[in-house]
């Protein structure tokens, strides 16, 4: 497999392993997100700022006063020639969501019934999921979650809301998300976590990390308030989420 | 006693920056920071700080500020027409930008409106004793992180400073304004130029663009003529499948009118890149106004680079050649210098800093 270097000025290029959104190709993108990782904190590598990885492609950000484009990409592409390791090994999370209360799942009813399914039943493919982080983005701690049950791909809303409450699980397209604040957003509701995605609090404040294997647990209304206000208070116990490395 | 500087009235934009938080882009985290790094490195210099050091950044009006502290050398660095104010009843009187100063209990620096740009900067002796956040003090208003409570300044806040009192030392001045240079706006092709015609690209680098309202933090729109892609809009010509977003980077979304991303913008993005703002020139794009126009033209990566080490180098030599600034009334060091009045001292300077460059902006050669 080829990959592309594409030009995004003199600060930063990107390395571009395809153009589809697959696993695979996702594996090798955070292969390489995580070599250049070591061989930075190894000194192997110096002047790369930082490294972004997305669906199908690593941009990697530099200094260009400390080091150079032409200096840079055949050190990667040596990287990449002398092979990337498969897998570093991935988180395994767990997220509580509540899928029972009208006002955290307005979109429930018309997802079943785009989808020819009982509320139930959409509820049973999205807790069934296998579910992988691709991607951060957009705001801090969204994350594109693939590997949606097929049963339940629909496009975005055509009318996006204006507000989607903080925490919401929404799903569009093949993708799950759990929106980090209040913000615009045009993915189906059709539950609520009590975890707060980004909290300023934490030392780490993003709580999922690309890489990161991902299922959601069905709570009912009371432990969902249970927990909102172990978070609210911070003292929520965030390890017992997170199996693995 | 309290050190901190008062916000009695607050201005239109003003936000604690430094030169950006790094290292947190694939957690979806954006950088921020100064939209003219070169205005807040200025400033950090004439007042003694390293060049990261956070500062205030003023969009379009900034505050009045009052000192509650012993003393404090402010340096504000853009087209200003500052002013101080001795006293509750006593008159303003104006004030030298470009220039270190320092400022005594009670005293209120009135810093006023920025004239033919949209930012400019007061840096402070020290710094803001203010945490940092994921290692940087740069405001990030749409998560409300960083700078002072995550948000732009607003009356009554209390702004604590590094030092509650600084020494009485000569005042420095740039010695000429720094020259952020004139012309087209450099980019460099790509990531995505291959989305747009061979007579889109011509249009995005033969016309004029004006810089349009919606210009802030994240990004400045432009007005102009549109860019055509290369595969109808409809049919998918303006959506790529999500990746990294650089500074500077020129999305062009269906409507075909370019989009530069600034301090603030998103991690990643839907839309097209065709070109990159070499990053030599994203300081001049950081000054820009609404209704200004610009245009653009393709350089190299190389050439880029070798602009960008040159502006450093300029940077550099302007720091090293800083002038003294005489004092407005109290004693005047430079004459008592020059004239040698004093025999046998030593004047220990803090001006004998070297200015640090940060990690974001790394060594220098």
């Amino acid at each position: 497999m080829s990959v592309r270097y594409l030009s995004c000025g003199d600060t930063a290029f990107t390395v571009e392993f395809g153009n589809e959104i697959s696993p695979e190709i996702n594996g090798r993108v955070m292969a390489l997100h995580a070599a250049i990782g070591l061989a930075r904190e190894a000194g192997e590598i110096s002047g790369v700022v930082e490294t972004v990885p997305t669906m199908r492609s690593l941009m990697v950000t530099y200094d260009p006063l400390a080091t150079s484009r032409a200096d840079l990409q055949p050190r990667i592409d040596a990287m990449i020639a002398r092979g990337l390791p498969v897998d570093a090994g991935s988180r395994q999370v767990t997220l509580p969501c509540c899928y029972d209360d009208p006002e955290f799942a307005p979109d429930l009813a018309e997802v079943a019934e785009r989808t020819k399914k009982k509320p139930e039943q959409v509820i049973a493919a999205h807790l069934a999921s296998p579910f992988k982080v691709y991607v951060l983005g957009f705001m801090p701690g969204l994350a594109y979650v693939a590997g949606l049950d097929q049963a339940l791909f629909l496009p975005r809303r055509s009318q996006p809301r204006v507000r989607v409450p903080r925490s919401s699980v929404a799903i569009a397209m093949d993708m799950t998300t759990i929106y980090p604040f209040e913000s615009p957003g045009g993915w189906h509701l059709i539950g609520r976590t009590p975890l707060w995605m980004f909290d300023k609090r934490r030392e780490q404040p993003v709580f999922l990390s690309p890489g990161d294997s991902l299922a959601f647990e069905r709570i009912d209304r009371k432990s969902f308030d249970r927990i909102a206000r172990e978070v609210e208070a911070g003292s929520f116990d965030w390890s017992s989420l997170v199996k693995g490395k | 006693m309290s050190a901190a500087l008062k916000v009695v009235r607050a201005g239109l934009f003003d936000t604690l920056q430094d030169l950006g938080r790094t290292g947190f882009m694939a957690l979806g985290m954006p950088t921020a920071g100064a939209m003219d790094r070169i205005g807040l490195g200025l400033a950090n210099a004439l007042v003694g700080n390293p060049q990261h050091t956070a500062g205030i950044e003023i969009g379009v009006m900034g505050p009045d500020l009052l000192v509650e502290a012993d003393s404090v050398r402010v340096a504000l660095v853009g087209p200003l027409s500052p002013q101080l104010i001795d006293g509750p009843d006593a008159p303003p009187k104006p004030l030298d930008s470009d220039r270190s100063h320092l400022l005594k209990r009670g005293q209120t620096l009135r810093v006023g409106m920025i004239e033919g740009a949209s930012t400019a900067y007061v840096a402070v002796a020290g710094g803001f004793a203010l945490p940092s956040f994921m290692g940087s003090l740069s405001t990030y208003s749409r998560a409300g992180i960083g700078g002072f409570d995550g948000r732009k300044l607003a009356a009554g806040d209390l702004l604590p400073l590094a030092k509650a009192s600084v020494p009485a030392v000569n005042e420095r001045k740039l010695a000429q304004p720094f020259d952020y240079g004139s012309g087209p706006i450099r980019v460099i092709w790509g990531p995505q130029e291959d989305y747009f015609s061979e007579a889109g690209r011509k249009t995005f680098v033969e016309s004029e663009y004006r810089v349009s309202k919606e210009a802030d933090r994240m990004g400045i729109r432009f007005e102009g003529p549109v860019i055509a892609h290369a595969k109808p809009v409809d049919k998918g010509g303006a959506d790529i499948i999500s990746d990294g977003i650089a500074p500077g980077a020129i999305q062009v979304p269906g409507a075909g009118l370019p989009i530069v991303l600034m301090a603030d913008r998103q991690t990643v993005g839907g839309y097209p890149k065709i070109a990159t703002v070499a990053s030599v020139d994203l300081p001049r794009l950081g000054r820009l106004l609404p209704g200004q126009t610009v245009r653009f033209a393709a350089i190299t990566v190389e050439e880029a680079e070798a602009l960008r080490r040159d502006q450093e180098a300029r940077l550099q030599r302007a720091i090293a050649g800083f002038a003294v600034a005489r004092p407005p009334g109290g004693i005047d060091l430079v004459r008592l210098y020059e004239e040698n009045l004093i025999d046998g001292v030593v004047f220990d300077s803090p001006w004998n800093v070297t200015s640090k460059p940060s990690s974001a902006e790394g060594g220098t050669k």
